[in-house]
């Protein structure tokens, strides 16, 4: 089934799913978006309709949009910190958190950062931003970690110099751990608990230092790692274990901007990149051959390192790190029908999928194909 | 861009103004017009001038994006499908690029009333969407006779709607035959052919008149006989030809024997059946253009005709239906030149009036790929379809979002396409990393190195100026210039003198196999990891390391005394850890160090501190020496 495509007016360069409340088996409905390299950048609330006001069920619904607010600088990161609450990274170095009103009729600024990244003379962008309510943490080009709690103004933390090279993204490990990506192809692990400006682990690729673009934890199990970089190579890392990836996958031809896994089925992974493509993969453990024969599937170059880990539970073991290749293979399909300019990001919530391009253009899938809960 | 609210000045000065690449920048000058007045009060502004404000429109850039896709996959159709598959693909794509078009056009109809240039942009679309669509019946379709009137009356239908909500107005009504627009209706639906249409509205008419119904019957009788050409059916040309020839002498018998005396709009209608000219230009209003004027009067005289008769037939129905005195509108005359076939003076024309490239961009494109155009060499080197390809793109590379798309329209104009992108590449302003790299992405996909090294030489630069090593130091790696990595290497020594211990350590204790990109760059890697080693407590290793900077020449000569320097607290150590090669070497080095020529700069003090230092390694290395040789001679037992 082809996604439904929305043009927007606007280079996008990320969109998220607005979280449903836990529990209630609701699809998303509602995203949002953020826009880059315009005059007057913008964050916009669109809805994918209402099914009772639409007599055919069966049409796909275009994107309305609900609201949205003027942003100052490009949008570099957004992130839903509950259910009405944003959080937006700018490139002018300030991070923002926007608040939804409850009927999303309108967008509103409740706390802004100023310049919490930036150079003695200049303004640095902040290049990421995650949260894990109330607290966030961003990044960005001047090589700064910063700590904020999300009702307080003042910042909590600042790790000055945390990196030599612009950090590129960063995902909560654990409560106070987190993991960030520079462009020198550095994984960082940085413990707040610890008083010490340094990071408690650094993981990298031997041979040529190729910068990393995004990174995502593995929803339940907290070492597995999956990281994306410029020259569109898929890394699945174990945190735990030493200085080389698990698995090396030849994903895409050129940078790699988001990769997520799906928050609550986590043998399905989904990236995009600046080729225009955006993969999903998929893990599949003990299937035979036939049953993937009839899928049609479309596998990649994939590389296990063979050894599993020594003492684990064969239960725990995840798909993703069990070294038999012959046993687990790695799925890819294309979600979007032709090749586009790049897809700048991507967000999966249960069955729906949403991303949004550089030719201006939100694409929204909901009903993953190929996908069971 | 907003309105200057500026009090014009009452002296008129003159304006300087320069070209940009979309752009004109204006200002005002010291020369006034009666003379040169040095230091009036001028107003020290520079107003921008956009020419193509379209581009600014939120709305019309869907229009761009949409197209951007169609066109990327018509390039894409591959040569050697067979023809007759390939204009079916045309023809589809030509529809695809009208959709667009009137998605566009809808969308601004709702917005339309909030802003008056909304206003004017649909009418600019309406305009293109009526030229795409008559382009695409003569040219890409090209219809033979027969369905050639039956596309021109589909084209015909399309751009007049009016008539559809008309209709319906009349049949919803509670008497619709009472209806004050009832006549026009039918009569505007036998304008445009739609007899069966025209039947279902007549009858309510009969049903409410018995004694005339007769007559009713009879037109209705006229109606539906009216012969339809079939493409798909089995009748040829001619067989309908006669066929209709007969039905139209039956019209006439009908008109002669006064049959519909009765009632003046049955025979109003009868003489439109008939084709009389006279009656078709009373119906100017319901008609409303001069080529619906042409297609009916097509329809009811010369249903069989041929392209290449069209354009007589077009210009007297414009010269008929506008009269005398009015003069024709450049759309008329566009469309006129359509119906001639002379497609180069539809593209010139269109592109005079129209205010930017795109319509003229894409639709010569596709009639290029139609291999309609022929190959019309330009002076400047260039085809046509380049030509406006080329322009088009180079507007569209002066927006500051919409620069991307023109990247693909580039490629594909194989002969200035990669001179215009390498000079315009350049200009894209870089404000963040993430819009570096995409640029950085255009450029390498596409080999133009030379790019590749400017925008990585002004992003390193930036970092440098930030005081980002880290960062400077990838996009050295990235453009492989071996001169920024070395500057950047200075930059980190100079650091290490003036602090003493080195800065950054995470880039430089993990610098792999970037460290042979600069010879600098390997001697400040090698250089941390003796301090490294040294720190381990490793030092015949550390001490092998340094030696080897040093005789292979790594080490730049000014730094020789630091790195002796180093080497002291190795040779006082209570172990003998450099054998007598090494001191030799070392011994060796220090003398070359010395033999050259000495700094006239230098003052007293500092040539003190030199001799101190020359003369302690001296002592240090002899008794190096005096210890190695004792060792190495002794025999262990």
């Amino acid at each position: 089934m082809d996604p439904t495509a929305k043009y927007i007016s606007q280079k996008i360069s990320r969109t998220r799913w607005r979280p449903v409340p836990a529990g209630l088996l609701q699809q998303p409905e509602v995203f949002a978006a953020g826009s880059w390299d315009n005059e007057s950048n913008r964050v916009s609330i669109w809805s994918l309709g209402d099914d009772d006001s639409d007599t055919d069920g069966e049409f796909d619904e275009e994107p309305r949009l609900l609201c949205d607010s003027e942003h100052d600088g490009d949008v570099t990161d957004l992130q839903f910190l509950d259910g009405d609450r944003l959080v937006s990274a700018s490139s002018s170095g300030a991070v923002a958190i926007l608040k939804l009103q409850p009927d999303c009729q309108a967008l509103s600024l409740a706390h802004v950062w100023e310049r919490a990244h930036r150079y003695s003379c200049d303004n640095a962008p902040c290049t990421a931003v995650v949260c894990r309510s109330p607290e966030l943490v961003s990044v960005g080009e001047d090589g700064r970690v910063i700590l904020y709690k999300a009702d307080q103004t003042e910042v909590v933390r600042v790790i000055e110099n945390a990196d030599s090279s612009t950090i590129h993204a960063v995902t909560f490990l654990r409560t106070t751990e987190v993991l960030t990506v520079n462009s020198i192809g550095q994984l960082k692990m940085w413990d707040f608990r610890q008083q010490s400006d340094s990071p408690a682990q650094i993981l990298s690729l031997t041979g040529d230092r190729v910068p990393l673009h995004c990174v995502d934890k593995h929803p339940n199990q907290q070492h597995i790692v999956a990281t994306g970089g410029q020259d569109g190579m898929l890394c699945i890392w174990d945190v735990r274990q030493g200085n080389t990836p698990f698995s090396l996958i030849e994903a895409h031809s050129a940078e790699m901007w988001e990769v997520h896994f799906h928050p609550s089925n986590p043998n399905h992974l989904f990236t995009c990149s600046e080729d225009g493509s955006l993969l999903h993969w998929e893990t599949t453990s003990g299937s035979d051959m036939s049953t993937l024969l009839q899928r049609g599937w479309n596998s990649r170059v994939v590389s296990h390192s063979g050894v599993p880990l020594a003492g684990e539970d064969d239960s725990v073991v995840s798909s993703w790190l069990a070294g038999d290749s012959s046993k687990n293979r790695l799925e890819a399909t294309h979600m979007l029908p032709s090749q586009t300019l790049s897809v700048n990001s991507l967000d999966v919530l249960e069955q729906c999928l949403v991303c949004g391009t550089d030719g201006e253009a939100v694409y929204v899938h909901r009903q993953l194909p190929n996908f069971s809960i | 861009m907003e309105e200057v609210d500026v009090e014009p000045s009452t002296t008129v000065t003159h304006l300087g103004f320069e070209w940009g690449p979309g752009d004109l920048l204006v200002y005002e000058t010291n020369y006034k017009l009666q003379g040169i007045r040095p230091r009036s009060a001028s107003s020290p502004s520079v107003h921008v001038v956009r020419r193509d404000e379209d581009i600014c429109s939120p709305i019309l850039r869907k229009l761009f994006n949409e197209s951007h896709l169609i066109f990327v996959g018509l390039q894409k159709i591959k040569e050697d499908v067979p023809s007759k598959n390939k204009k079916s693909q045309f023809v589809s794509i030509s529809k695809n690029y009208r959709s667009v078009i009137r998605a566009c056009m809808e969308e601004l109809q709702q917005n339309a009333g909030k802003r008056s240039p909304d206003t004017h942009h649909v009418s600019i679309l309406l305009a293109i969407e009526l030229i795409w669509n008559l382009c695409e019946v003569l040219f890409i379709d090209a219809a033979p006779a027969g369905s050639l009137l039956l596309h021109l009356l589909d084209w015909v239908r399309l751009h007049k709607s009016d008539v559809d909500t008309r209709a319906r107005e009349v049949l919803q009504s509670d008497s619709p035959a009472q209806h004050q627009s009832y006549w026009d209706v039918v009569i505007s639906l036998v304008l445009q052919g739609r007899t069966d249409e025209a039947r279902q509205v007549l009858s309510k008419q009969a049903s409410l008149r018995a004694e005339s119904s007769s007559v009713f019957k009879r037109m209705d009788v006229l109606l539906q006989n009216m012969p339809i050409f079939n493409p798909a059916g089995t009748q040829t040309l001619t067989e309908f030809d006669v066929k209709w020839r007969h039905w139209h002498e039956e019209c006439d018998r009908c008109l002669q024997d006064n049959t519909f005396a009765s009632n003046r709009h049955l025979e109003t209608i009868c003489k439109i059946l008939v084709g009389d000219e006279d009656t078709l230009l009373e119906q100017r209003e319901l008609l409303s253009t001069w080529y619906h004027f042409l297609v009916t009067r097509l329809l009811f005289t010369h249903p069989t005709i041929k392209p290449p008769d069209l354009h007589y037939y077009a210009q007297s129905s414009m010269n008929m239906f506008l009269g005398p005195r009015a003069s024709p509108e450049p759309l008329d005359i566009i469309l006129l030149s359509a119906f001639e076939f002379d497609l180069h003076q539809v593209i010139k024309d269109c592109s005079i009036a129209l205010n930017n490239w795109w319509f003229v961009a894409h639709l010569t494109d596709l009639l290029d790929h139609c291999k309609l155009l022929q190959s019309h060499n330009l002076h400047f080197g260039s085809n046509l379809r380049e030509f406006l390809v080329l322009e088009y793109a180079s507007g569209l590379f002066t927006h500051h979002s919409l620069w991307q798309l023109a990247v693909d329209y580039f490629d594909h104009c194989p002969e200035f396409g990669r001179v215009y992108l390498e000079l315009q590449i350049e200009r894209v302003p870089l404000d963040t990393e993430r819009k570096a790299i995409k640029v950085l992405r255009i450029c390498e996909d596409r080999q133009m190195s030379e790019q590749v090294r400017s925008i990585c030489k002004i992003m390193a630069k930036r970092a440098l100026r930030n005081n980002r090593l880290g960062s400077a130091l990838s996009w050295s790696i990235r453009a492989k210039d071996a001169a920024f990595a070395t500057l950047i290497s200075e930059r980190f020594l100079q650091d290490y003198s003036n602090k003493g211990f080195f800065t950054d350590l995470d880039l430089l204790d993990n610098l792999g196999p970037a460290m042979l990109l600069s010879d600098r760059l390997t001697f400040l890697g090698k250089y941390r990891e003796f301090h490294r080693l040294y720190g381990e407590k490793r030092f015949s290793e550390a001490a092998r390391l340094l030696l080897s900077l040093m005789t292979a020449k790594i080490a730049p000569r000014s730094l020789w005394m630091t790195l002796l320097t180093d080497a002291l607290p190795l040779l006082e150590q209570k172990e003998v850890i450099f054998s007598v090669d090494q001191t030799y070497e070392l011994m060796s080095c220090l003398e070359e160090l010395n033999l050259g020529t000495k700094d006239s700069n230098q003052t007293d003090q500092d040539e003190d501190i030199e001799s101190t230092k020359t003369e302690l390694l001296r002592l240090a290395l002899a008794r190096n020496l005096a210890m190695a040789i004792v060792k190495e001679g002794t025999i262990e037992t």
